[in-house]
């Protein structure tokens, strides 16, 4: 079963074999290292460019605009800050020109905490992506999520970010969760589309028979149903609401998990119909908490279910804070770990005005 | 001109033809009275912002003349900035549509009267939209100019800034990646060279003598030209496109010239008149050489101006767009640009 680094391996094999990708690009992309996760070792477009983020961007546009879907890879979304007008450009092609020119370019970055990263390798970008309209946002928390959401990335017309949480990289898919196509042992995989260690110049994957199986943009999934609360969460720390939920069951909280997969455009038929039965939401992603894609969630869960609400909607964020510290200690206090989502899951759950 | 700038002075090649110079000429003058309209339609209100390339037509007439127009990589792709309208009419646009965009009416092929006058688009002819940050340009043309390279043929990238924007890291990665060894592409990379960034002089703010000067480093064929000489604009660029189109590499062409009206609306957009005009020092060299009289030439600019009054007149006509079409086009339903209708 794949993990996630190598589902979005498979989805690149298959986006440049069926679905027209051209160019996968990026520094230390191409051989021989194939991408500082290995996301992209083995594949046909990847090649290497320079140590330089705004040309990447920019290179990526032009070739959007010449018809040739690409994905560019930025090797953390740390060092995609500095082209944000860049970004920006991209997603205003179609707009600006009044319905003439699309772009149909996918932004490839990872994000978040989670690998002790410190201040320069834990930024979290959701919040960012979803301040550049013209996007469309994808950030999948399951390898079978990543291979289709990145599917979807590369054959929409538009923009797109595909933002994926570091600290899943090589988490595995649960059982049910396959890609179908892939094999089923790890290893048989591995020797499959793992680039070996050492002289590498010679070596050729054996890509897995596997579909072009879309998750579309906008359609989350409620991982864990529940009566009490509805927990919204992405990337990160999706699974560990999901524990969170679990570990709770026995206390009897029966606590409800969307993973919103997109965040543009994002599920909200999905969480109203939760929040509806519900009544009570928290909503928790590790970006810093002023300004964040949570608060927007807040906002309209407000002004369209208040009177459906039997407690104050909440957001559990990361810290305001300047950047993620390197020390153990540091990291678990900035962004929400499991401990700070379960509390806040049973303190929202046994709210009483 | 102060020493430091003075362009390389090109040697003497084949007389361009009669036909040619006269079509030049004709298309300069079009576009000149074309930004002095736009200005007054800033003027008197029809219109919020003027930007454009009054003083630049030597060099951006040729530049439209010589380019290889169409749609897809197997043609040239424009990466311009917002002082072409000698370029694009050149090209062959309306210059009414000009004019819809400085009044932002809805009928604007260019933005639908979202963008400001001068921020051109046109598919057809791959003239990518035209953005205002300076600079971004330079990092989005080598995009275009590796499809050229995969398409085969002889399309070409070109892109256009001025002088003060080749501060911006962007200038740089355009050379960097123009002339990666791994894939040099084929780009013509043009500064036009005013000496001004907005109200700072140039020679403040650069210590490089030339900026041509800094695509040597890269191995990039380089040059710098009176961009006030149509005669040696057009053969430079010919020059230029032909090593772009036949070698598949890039070459950086600065064009030294005028700037005529300022910066932009937002410095008065008011005729300077210590800057060489490159359209009188053509009319003299026409009329010596026979080829125009000075009542000729005087006609043809009053024409242009009846012309474009009219259009002026129509565009005050035309509907704005409406209110509601903000939300139109945010994304894209077909992958125009892979060919799908």
């Amino acid at each position: 079963m794949s993990n996630m680094v190598q589902a979005i391996r498979m989805a690149l094999h298959v986006g440049e074999e069926r679905l027209g990708v051209t160019d996968i690009f990026g520094e230390d992309v191409g051989p021989p290292l194939g991408g500082a996760f290995t996301a992209t070792q083995g594949l046909k477009t990847a090649w290497n460019s320079p140590l330089d983020e705004r040309g990447t961007v920019g290179t990526s546009i032009g070739l959007g605009l010449a018809g040739c879907r690409n994905v560019a890879e930025i090797q953390f979304c740390d060092y995609a800050f500095n082209t944000i007008d860049l970004l920006k450009l991209a997603g205003m092609q179609y707009w600006s020109s009044n319905g003439e020119w699309n772009c149909p370019i996918t932004i490839m970055t990872p994000v978040g905490s989670g690998i002790r990263g410190s201040i320069y390798h834990s930024h979290s970008f959701d919040g960012t992506a979803t301040h550049i309209p013209g996007f469309k946002i994808a950030l999948p928390s399951t390898p079978r999520d990543a291979y289709g959401l990145l599917l979807s990335c590369i054959v929409d017309p538009n923009p797109c970010f595909f933002l994926v949480p570091k600290a899943l990289m090589r988490v595995r898919s649960l059982p049910g969760e396959e890609i179908p196509g892939e094999p089923g042992d790890d290893r048989a995989l591995s020797k499959m589309i793992d680039a070996p260690l050492g002289d590498r110049s010679n070596w050729k994957p054996q890509w897995p028979d596997t579909p072009d199986q879309f998750i579309p943009f906008g359609e989350g999934r409620t991982v864990r149903a529940g009566r009490d609360l509805t927990v919204v969460s992405y990337g990160r720390t999706l699974p560990l609401c999901v524990k969170a939920a679990e570990a709770l069951a026995p206390e009897g909280i029966d606590a409800e998990v969307i993973d919103l997969r997109s965040l543009y455009p994002y599920d909200w038929a999905r969480i109203s119909e939760s929040v509806g039965r519900t009544g009570r939401v928290l909503y928790v992603n590790e970006d810093t908490e002023i300004t964040n894609f949570g608060e927007h969630l807040i906002r309209r869960t407000v002004e369209d279910l208040f009177y459906e609400l039997l407690a104050p909607p909440r957001l559990l964020a990361g810290a305001h804070l300047p950047g993620v510290g390197l020390a153990d200690n540091l990291e678990m206090a900035t962004v929400p770990q499991l401990p700070s989502i379960t509390d806040s899951i049973r303190s929202l759950a046994r709210a009483e005005p | 001109m102060s020493t430091s700038l003075r362009p390389v002075r090109s040697a003497p090649a084949s007389e361009l033809s009669p036909d040619l110079l006269l079509k030049m000429h004709s298309l300069m003058v079009k576009a000149r009275v074309l930004e002095e309209r736009l200005i007054q339609m800033y003027k008197q209100g029809d219109g919020y912002f003027w930007i454009g390339g009054p003083g630049e037509e030597a060099f951006n007439v040729p530049l439209g003349l010589l380019i290889h127009k169409g749609q897809g990589p197997h043609y040239d792709y424009c990466h311009f900035h917002y002082r072409q309208s000698a370029t694009l009419l050149a090209m062959g646009a309306d210059p009414i549509d000009a004019m819809r965009q400085m009044k932002n009416t809805a009928t604007d092929p260019y933005s639908g009267g979202r963008n400001f006058v001068g921020h051109y688009s046109i598919r057809k002819w791959n003239v990518v939209p035209v953005s205002s940050p300076i600079e971004v340009q330079y990092s989005v043309a080598p995009g275009t100019a590796i499809a050229n390279k995969r398409a085969g043929g002889r399309g070409i990238t070109i892109v256009t800034g001025g002088d003060a924007g080749t501060a911006e890291g962007d200038f740089a990665t355009c050379l960097i990646w123009a002339s990666r060894p791994a894939n040099p592409l084929p780009m013509l990379i043009v500064v036009t060279n005013n000496k001004w960034g907005i109200s700072t002089p140039y020679q403040g703010q650069h210590g490089e003598k030339r900026i041509s000067d800094r695509g040597k480093a890269f191995g990039i064929e380089s040059k710098t030209i009176d961009g006030n000489d149509p005669e040696v604009s057009y053969r430079e660029l010919s020059a230029a496109m032909e090593y772009a189109r036949s070698e598949r590499k890039p070459f950086l062409l600065e064009a030294v010239l005028s700037r005529l009206y300022g910066h932009s609306s937002a410095s008065g957009a008011n005729r300077i008149n210590d800057e060489a005009d490159c359209i009188t020092g053509f009319e003299r060299r026409l009329e010596e050489r026979g080829l125009l009289t000075r009542q000729q030439m005087d006609e043809m600019r009053a024409s242009f101006a009846a012309e474009l009054l009219a259009a002026h007149k129509q565009v005050k006509e035309e509907p704005q767009p409406e209110a509601k079409s903000i939300y139109d086009h945010v994304f894209a339903e077909r992958d125009l640009v892979r060919g799908e209708s």
